[in-house]
């Protein structure tokens, strides 16, 4: 996991390495100053030799803008390589999910890789940033004192040794265990939250079941437990700074009556007792530093891992080593297809597919909810690797396509389908970018997008807000296919794509498709027997097999399935929705 | 792009500026010490204690070379350390009672806090679910989260951290700088003098810092709407071969982001050396200054005062930088502070019904009040100006009388409706989006209230009606379906919480849900998570139907109830309706035809208004609307209302 995301610090490896150096610079230049000091006291002060205070006070200026260049150039290597390093582990994590094949994006969720590029990303700058700046000066700091607290006096300077190694196992045994408690707590918080999330958007159901009460009462009860965990957690963690304290007093105390029985018996200058008393301050605040800087490693940790996964999923799927360029025609064809999705074990999702379907033929697809219909055609524009058997398009496996070809070629409107923020025309042009303004109108009009589109006050540069949000379920879906239109495919793949447009807008586009578009091969997929009857043959999937495949009036005659479907549909086939077939 | 807390934009943009700042530390404090006053009191004893501890321990460094060790030195060979021992004992005395204060103030602090913290989101929780409906249609469900996450977060390090520090920092300042004072005059000043320089150049490199970090919350903002939105559509990207496209898009966000976090950072982290080297150059000049008047003894300054002095003076400097510090996070935690309380002060649903439901049993024809649940519900009416109580039988009758209803009072969506419901009765909306059928349905429970016009439920205008009870009569399937994080079986309970397991799975058959929930893998102990993910839309919406069922109101209301079913699963899911709709008021809204055919009154809406009402065979005669869009053949009577 470490070699994974150190790999990622790239370009701003000097300014990792320059972080350290400066920041020990300034330790050093920091150091120094009390070294001065007890100069200053010792041969300038109590000697009378004002001209030594001058020198020395002047080396001291030195020392301090020292300091705070040392301090300065380490604040900026450091903000560099941690917003660096931070700026790159986006990128890649960014460019690796391009690369991601379907069934790598169903392993991560949405919100999962969202979470992974800002939260944990933001948690690794800033302990990156940590380190650089206070692993390796803390432990100096103390080191840097504590041979010079020697360099005095052994003797006295064995009391700090003393009281690092207590407080360093003190803090060591608070440390582990609060950052154990914490984690179960910070879980906890997650899961409160995660339950406000659910209320805030299931208000309706809560009000509608009177169940306020009910949910404040729970919500209460999870959230005193989180209180006494919080608690429990945090109890021990306060007990840092009086223990600090105490060491730090005791050190202090103890330096006085040593020192001073020292400096009676001429072993020490009170010089030097201020300096040692001043280290002392630096030695435990660095151990206090170096125990934060561990508590804030552990912390992040769970942020590394969750990164490490996404930069170290490989893709399902690479590109042939020869590909195949040019996509013939838009036949399609199964071959004792077999599929299941890796994530889940169990049954083939699709079982022994075999069909043969000829180009600019329309084959409408029907059957219930799981009876692997978006599974069976997202097989074709190679979304997902079959796990036996072969589909070819045009006569070559798509597995032997170069895929950007293949999926030009082969165009796909997705059940759950999105637009994204941007004009209408930034949105069809994801279909072409070179596509001319009237292009673009053409394919509006054959999906029967162009009648709400004109009465927008923008029209075309209407801007459609993030996923859609300011137009109607029907109307995203009718510009989902004048997007997919634009490619000019030679298959096309709806699936589920006008459940929200009325049946007779419907119907509207699918003559338009058979007059403007007659040599693309088109598969439908509806719940509506309205939107497949009149196909040239229609599939009938069932629990992952075909279970029948002909024409309306064969499936009639000879698939139960179908007749009953088609039996509960007529009649009422009608469906209300907007612009209600005016 | 969005713009900054745009959609879904959860509090990422800039950080909005605090109106005033000093009326909203005060509501702060006044909620900290609401239920913490002793506490609080406690704590700012002890700080005292422990600061004052801390500053004779540094006077005692003093005394220690002036009064002990000096004299001692002249007097070599019969050195006398008795009283040294007493002195340092005296100190440790003190130190002693220092750290008992301060571990005393940090663990009464942790309660103070995440007590505090407690109340806070309890309040907020509690006074949320109070809230209309109208609300939430307001109010981006991401920003209403993140005054849970990241409000409360910043929150909390303000009361845990910031407060105790700022009131410690501020008592050290004033214990400091009085025992200054006490030591030298001259220096004091010479010290403020440095001080305020150094206050002034962080002031300046903080204007920067928080700039820097205004421009990085927003580009951060802009980025992860952008990462936001294209990983909610990265199998379109996939799709649409957009990769390289989206790829250069995020680049330039990313390299925003990268240049302004860099800046933010790097003036930050600088604070922290300019300080501190200040600091050092102020103790140089003091050492100067004060080695000077040391050594020519003037006002009676000693080596030892000296010694002090410089200790006071580096103790002096960090309290400072402190509490510059301490200020940026107290004004982003008020900007949070402010969000909450504005929750907080939200106005709830009003509620001034008075009718409330009650079980009720049949003596003589008449009905009774009485506690065991008997199937039978009243409304128990009292009459105010008479002084008396009436018993009115639940049945389901529903009036819509001219009502008039708009989601703003600027823009009525229903115009006119009248409606009549008699117990038992089919009811069906048809219409196209935006009709208003929804919305009929919503003002029946009183999710929103009317303009204008009366609704009757059972002859009660519903505005006398409790809300809880109004709604406890109305089972309601909505059209979007909402599970909870638990088991299938605690899911299906909501709707009746003491249910039996019995009863829980009786309700699950009769919406045809016993099947599939049987086959999942722990059967009804399996646990759902994130609103049902693990489901198919269909199965969640046979799962909400089963918690309308378990419920048995006498009233019930499907919106869009079976859509995402398929249409041979719907048939089977339609025997668990037909059977729940038995007897009972039921509005149907209804996308498919087919699902509305056998109601008792079929509705048809436009742009707000009835323009069509009957029978299913009433409307086909009719050969208005309904009859066009069910038949797909064009109206030939046109302005067609009936009765």
């Amino acid at each position: 996991m470490l070699k994974t995301l150190g790999a990622q610090i790239k370009e701003f490896k000097l300014a990792s390495i320059l972080t350290p150096v400066f920041m020990i610079l300034e330790v050093i230049m920091e150091m120094v100053i009390p070294l001065m000091m007890a100069s200053i006291i010792d041969d300038g002060v109590e000697k009378g030799n004002m001209h030594h205070i001058y020198v020395m006070g002047g080396w001291m200026l030195v020392a301090a803008l020292g300091g705070l260049l040392a301090g300065s150039l380490g604040a900026i290597f450091g903000a560099k390589a941690a917003t660096g390093f931070a700026r790159n582990l986006r990128k890649t994590m960014y460019e690796n999910i391009q690369t991601f094949a379907f069934a790598n994006i169903d392993k991560f969720s949405t919100a999962g890789l969202v979470t992974r590029m800002t939260t944990d990303v933001t948690n690794l700058q800033n302990a990156y940033q940590m380190i650089l700046r206070m692993c390796f000066r803390a432990p100096f700091s103390m080191i840097i004192a504590m041979i010079m607290a020697f360099n005095i006096n052994a003797r006295l300077a064995s009391i700090y040794l003393v009281a690092v190694i207590i407080l360093g196992i003190c803090l060591m045994l608070i440390m582990t265990r609060t950052t154990k408690y914490f984690r179960q707590v910070f879980k906890k918080y997650d899961d409160l939250n995660a339950s406000v999330q659910e209320n805030v958007s299931a208000i309706r159901v809560v009000k509608a079941y009177v169940r306020e009460d009910y949910e404040k009462e729970k919500f209460t009860k999870a959230n005193s437990n989180l209180y006494n965990m919080f608690v429990n957690a945090e109890k021990i963690l306060v007990i840092n700074t009086p223990l600090m304290q105490a060491t730090v007093y005791t050190c202090i105390m103890l330096l006085s009556w040593l020192g001073a029985k020292m400096i009676v018996a001429g072993d020490l200058t009170t010089g030097n007792l201020t300096s040692l008393l001043a280290y002392c301050m630096n030695i435990l605040m660095s151990l206090m530093m170096l125990s934060m800087v561990f508590v804030m490693i552990t912390m992040s940790m769970a942020s590394a891992e969750r990164i490490s996964e996404v930069l170290n999923e490989k893709t399902d799927m690479t590109n042939p080593e020869k590909p195949v360029m040019e996509v013939s025609d838009g036949s399609i064809e199964f071959r004792n297809v077999n599929f299941h999705y890796k994530q889940q074990g169990g049954d083939p999702v699709l079982k022994n597919i075999n069909l043969s379907i000829k180009a600019g033929e329309t084959i409408g697809i029907i059957g219930g909810t799981g009876s692997a219909k978006t599974s069976l055609v997202s097989l074709i524009s190679r979304l997902y690797d079959v796990s036996d058997g072969e589909v070819l398009v045009g006569g070559v496996d798509v597995r032997n396509y170069d895929m950007e070809v293949l999926r030009n070629e082969v165009s796909v409107v997705l059940q759950k389908n999105v637009l994204f923020s941007g004009t209408i025309y930034e949105n069809l042009r994801w279909g072409d970018e070179h596509a001319s303004d009237e292009e673009c109108q053409h394919v509006c009009r054959l999906a029967c997008a162009d009648e709400f589109i004109e009465k927008m006050p923008n029209g075309y540069q209407t801007m459609i807000q993030q996923g859609g949000s300011n137009v109607s379920g029907g109307q995203k879906q009718r510009l989902c296919i004048a997007r997919a239109l634009l490619k000019k495919p030679k298959i096309l793949i709806l699936d589920d794509s006008t459940s929200a447009v009325d049946t007779a807008t419907d119907a509207r586009i699918r003559k338009a498709f058979a007059e403007e578009i007659p040599d693309t091969t088109k598969l439908i997929i509806a719940q509506r027997v309205s939107s497949v009857q009149h196909a040239d043959r229609i599939i009938v999937m069932e629990n992952g097999e075909v279970n029948g495949f002909g024409t309306h009036e064969e499936l009639l005659a000879n698939n139960e399935i179908y007749r009953d479907v088609f039996e509960s549909q007529t009649g009422g086939h009608g469906d209300f929705d907007e612009g209600g077939a005016a | 792009m969005p713009g900054p807390g745009g959609p879904g934009g959860r509090m990422r943009g800039p950080r909005p500026k605090v109106e005033n700042p000093g009326k909203l530390l005060m509501n702060v404090f006044r909620y900290v010490l609401k239920n913490y006053t002793p506490h609080v009191i406690i704590v700012v004893i002890c700080i005292f204690i422990g600061v004052l501890a801390n500053v004779q321990g540094t006077l005692f460094t003093q005394t220690l070379i002036d009064d002990y060790i000096l004299p001692m030195l002249k007097t070599p060979g019969k050195a006398d350390f008795s009283q040294l021992a007493h002195a340092i004992q005296r100190v440790a005395v003190f130190y002693g009672i220092g750290v008992v204060s301060t571990y005393v103030y940090s663990r009464i602090m942790v309660n103070v806090s995440q007590g505090t913290l407690r109340n806070i989101r309890s309040d907020l929780f509690i006074h949320m679910e109070s809230l209309p409906i109208k609300y939430f249609d307001t109010h981006a469900h991401g920003d209403i989260m993140s005054i849970y996450t990241n409000d409360i977060d910043t929150l909390r390090q303000m009361i845990s951290q910031s407060m105790p520090q700022m009131l410690n920092s501020a008592v050290t300042i004033v214990s400091v700088f009085l025992s200054m004072v006490y030591l030298n005059i001259p220096l004091t000043i010479l010290t403020i003098v440095m001080v305020t320089l150094v206050f002034f150049i962080s002031g300046k490199i903080a204007g920067k810092s928080g700039r820097f970090f205004g421009a990085q919350q927003k580009d951060l903002g802009k980025l992860n709407g952008y990462i936001e939105e294209m990983m909610e559509g990265q199998k379109v990207v996939k799709v649409f071969c957009h990769e390289e496209k989206s790829k250069a898009a995020f680049n330039e966000l990313n390299e925003q982001l990268f240049s302004s976090a860099y800046n933010a950072n790097m003036f930050a982290n600088m604070m922290g050396p300019i300080n501190a080297q200040l600091g050092n150059v102020s103790y140089v000049v003091c050492a100067i200054a004060g080695g000077l008047l040391a050594l020519n003894g003037v006002g009676g300054f000693t080596l030892g005062g000296l010694v002090s002095f410089l200790t006071f003076n580096k103790s002096f400097s960090m309290p400072i930088n402190q509490l510059t510090q301490q200020m940026n996070s107290i004004i982003m935690a008020l900007a949070g502070a402010d969000r909450i309380f504005r929750l907080l002060g939200e106005e709830p649903e009003a509620d001034d019904g008075y009718v409330t439901l009650v079980n009720a049993k049949k003596e003589n024809g008449k009905l009774t009040e009485t506690d065991e649940r008997t199937g039978l519900w009243a409304w128990k009416h009292f009459h105010k100006a008479e002084g008396t109580t009436d018993y009115v039988e639940l049945t389901g009758d529903v009036v819509f009388d001219d009502v008039d209803f708009g989601y703003n009072d600027d823009k009525i969506v229903l115009h006119n409706v009248d409606l009549y419901a008699t117990p038992g009765q089919k009811i069906a909306f048809v219409g196209s989006t935006g009709a208003g059928k929804t919305t009929i349905t919503n003002l029946i429970n009183r999710f929103y209230d009317i303009q204008d016009g009366k609704i009757r439920y059972d002859g009660i205008n519903i505005n006398k009606i409790k809300k809880a009870d109004l709604r406890k009569s109305l089972g309601i399937v909505l059209q979007d379906t909402h599970l909870f994080t638990n088991t299938v079986m605690e899911n299906i309970r909501y709707g009746k919480l003491d249910a039996t397991d019995e009863e829980v799975i009786a309700a699950a058959k009769l919406a045809n849900a016993d099947g599939f929930i049987r086959r999942l893998p722990e059967g009804y102990q399996t646990m759902l998570t994130g609103d049902g993910s693990n489901l198919s839309q269909g199965q969640r919406q046979l799962l909400a139907i089963a918690r309308a069922a378990i419920a048995d109101p006498p009233a019930l209301i499907l919106d869009e109830a079976t859509s995402s079913i398929d249409t041979r699963t719907e048939k089977i899911v339609q025997d668990g309706m037909d059977k729940l709709m038995q007897g009972r008021t039921t509005f149907v809204i209804a996308h498919r035809l087919s699902t509305v055919r056998n109601s008792d009154c079929i509705i048809v809406l436009e742009q707000g208004r009835i323009i069509e009402r009957g029978t299913h065979d009433q409307l086909i005669d009719l050969k208005g609307k309904y009859y066009q869009l069910y038949t797909g053949k064009p109206a030939e009577k046109k302005d067609a209302a009936a009765g």
